[in-house]
């Protein structure tokens, strides 16, 4: 009796025990939580996109060459007005020119940081850029309105409203984004390479340009990349200074819209369920679409050109 | 000087001249928000209600939800993220589960707000029935703010040295019982500057909360404290406009006479306030950690 008593005692778990289990089990919960809720996004959005073809049978093919967005109307030549394709092209071109125009900029700045004037850079620049990345994107869209479309009206006629507003309020926003973290990556190449290579006689640009950026490429275009996906998934900046129509892009400085404009500016007016909802929907699916991509992307470049030390 | 170091120079005045232009659209962005910003900034302008038609409009409601809703979301993600990243920095054992929890993660923080933002308004306003309210915010601004936070705990967990651990699993104490009473303590100082910092982007966000927290700030009673009550500030379920989507709605759709005044004193409120989030970030973080290892 007294034996069993304290057998059963031996190989009860210990109150410390199951406070252990307690504790990882609350850890392991949460961890959970966040997995269900990115499994749930990706679910619902895919789903709610997924009905304007399943539901109200548009086809994939006019949504997605289709030029004429107006849900609920038809084209003249008798298809349903539900082609995204002009917000698919300004989405793209405000990403591409922004990160055409930024990458030199970004990249001339972070040499200058890591490379010509460490001390200048640590001191001014550093604290800045983290400062920039930090402001809200309604900041920016607040300046690109008040300074930046009257600029191109007077510079470049037109409302002022347009691609290439758009493309310069992203500019300025990605660009502390990128040169932050080519920082980041042209310090984590190892000092002894510029040694190296100074030491063959290479003059600094020399070292720089065959040496440095060379090493430190993957990290740079993980930098693109994701300043990439930022414009590309910028809603508020872009809707305030691109004009907000729905039309094929014909030059820089017509009004446009990109995909994330007309989400934000048509979601409201529509009705839950309706086709005009459900194309919007769609539309969010493509981004959420372009986002796992950019993600894959950055996985991709990661994996190939990790510094292995 | 031969053809190499010419052209080293040259390539070097290039660079200098691309940072020197990259610090002069810097500093006239900072420069323009305070300089058109600041004068118009008073203690009226701050605690006003916000005029629709009518010039001489403050920011205070909208400035009151801004604090508010980001408060609400830090008390609900803060437990998610520090379970999170302590399972994943002292439990996770490095397989293929992992990977896929890291690169769930990395996904989350990477969408783009409004696609978190049309999720939260999909399973919150329309689903829940919520409606346009601080909860449904609240519960969206957690979505958003969950995965920065979560690798920001997780940085400041993994610079605490492994000795600490076996400090305190050597004195007999239980690994969970190390990570709660050793290795978040030691980590604080790191996961407040975190914190902080993930305030200022919560703080700023707008296109997450435009059909979740809503686009309309109806008046207050500041004298009525009970939650329960639609009124009040408190209220869970009334709609709630911050300060950052006030500045795009005005922006957008504002018909107020004074409108520069108002979104350009609101730009600067909103920069401050993340200034003074960086700042304190570093402040406090710096206090915390000189607090407790002090020895006297």
């Amino acid at each position: 009796m007294q034996n069993q008593k304290l057998a059963k005692q031996l190989f009860k778990k210990s109150k410390t025990a199951r406070y252990e289990r307690f504790g990882r089990l609350l850890c392991f919960s949460a961890l959970v939580m966040i997995m269900a809720i990115v499994i749930g996004i990706i679910v619902f959005i895919a789903t709610k996109g997924m009905s304007t073809f399943l539901k109200d049978h548009i086809s994939v093919r006019d949504f997605f060459t289709g030029t004429l967005w107006n849900p609920g109307t038809k084209t003249p030549s008798g298809h349903a007005a539900v082609g995204a394709l002009p917000m698919i092209v300004g989405s793209f071109l405000v990403t591409i020119l922004a990160a055409i125009i930024s990458t030199p900029f970004a990249i001339g700045t972070a040499v200058y940081m890591t490379e010509i004037s460490p001390k200048r850079g640590a001191k001014i620049l550093q604290p800045v850029t983290e400062l920039l990345v930090g402001i809200p994107s309604v900041v920016y869209g607040f300046i690109g309105l008040s300074v930046v479309v009257p600029f191109v009206r007077n510079v470049f006629g037109g409302s002022g409203f347009g691609i290439l507003s758009g493309t310069f309020v992203l500019f300025v926003m990605i660009l502390p984004t990128i040169v932050s973290m080519t920082v980041d990556s042209l310090k984590s190449v190892p000092t002894y390479y510029r040694q190296a290579s100074q030491a063959l006689g290479a003059t600094k640009w020399q070292t720089i340009w065959k040496v440095v950026l060379r090493a430190a490429t993957p990290g740079i275009l993980t930098a693109i990349v994701f300043g990439m996906a930022r414009a590309f998934g910028e809603a508020l900046a872009v809707q305030m200074v691109i004009g907000n129509a729905s039309l094929m892009p014909h030059n820089l400085i017509s009004p446009a819209s990109t995909l994330t404009s007309v989400l934000t500016a048509g979601m409201g007016n529509t009705v839950m369920g309706s086709l005009q909802n459900d194309a919007l929907w769609s539309l969010a699916l493509v981004l959420l679409v372009m986002s796992l991509f950019f993600n894959l992307l950055v996985h991709f470049i990661g994996r190939k050109g990790a510094f292995s030390k | 000087m031969n053809r190499s170091q010419k052209q080293s120079r040259f390539a070097i005045a290039v660079l200098k001249g691309i940072a020197g232009f990259v610090v002069l659209i810097l500093a006239f962005l900072i420069g323009y928000i305070f300089i058109t910003g600041l004068p118009n900034i008073n203690w009226r302008f701050l605690t006003a209600p916000a005029k629709a038609f009518s010039s001489g409009g403050g920011i205070g409601i909208q400035l009151f939800n801004s604090f508010y809703l980001l408060i609400l979301a830090m008390l609900i993600s803060l437990p998610i993220a520090l379970g999170a990243s302590i399972y994943l920095n002292e439990y996770a054992k490095d397989n293929w589960f992992t990977a896929m929890i890291r690169t769930s993660i990395e996904i989350l923080s990477s969408l783009p707000s409004v696609v978190v933002g049309l999720f939260g308004f999909l399973l919150f306003v329309v689903h829940y029935k919520f409606g346009f309210s601080i909860i449904s915010g609240a519960l969206t601004l957690t979505i958003f703010n969950l995965p920065l936070l979560t690798r920001n705990i997780e940085e400041s967990l993994a610079t605490v040295p492994d000795d600490q651990r076996q400090g305190g699993l050597g004195l007999g104490l239980s690994k969970y019982e190390t990570i709660i009473h050793i290795v978040v303590p030691a980590a604080l100082p790191g996961i407040i500057s975190g914190i902080i910092l993930c305030s200022g982007r919560v703080f700023g966000e707008a296109a997450a909360l435009i059909y979740t927290a809503g686009q309309s700030a109806p008046a207050l009673d500041f004298g009525d404290w009970n939650p329960f009550n639609i009124d009040s500030p408190l209220s869970p379920l009334r709609p709630a406009e911050t300060l950052a989507v006030h500045i795009w709605k005005i922006n957008s759709e504002g018909i107020m006479p004074d409108l520069t005044k108002v979104s350009s004193g609101s730009a600067a409120v909103l920069v401050l306030a993340i200034l003074i989030f960086n700042l304190s970030a570093r402040y406090i973080g710096r206090k915390v950690f000189e607090k407790m290892t002090s020895m006297d």
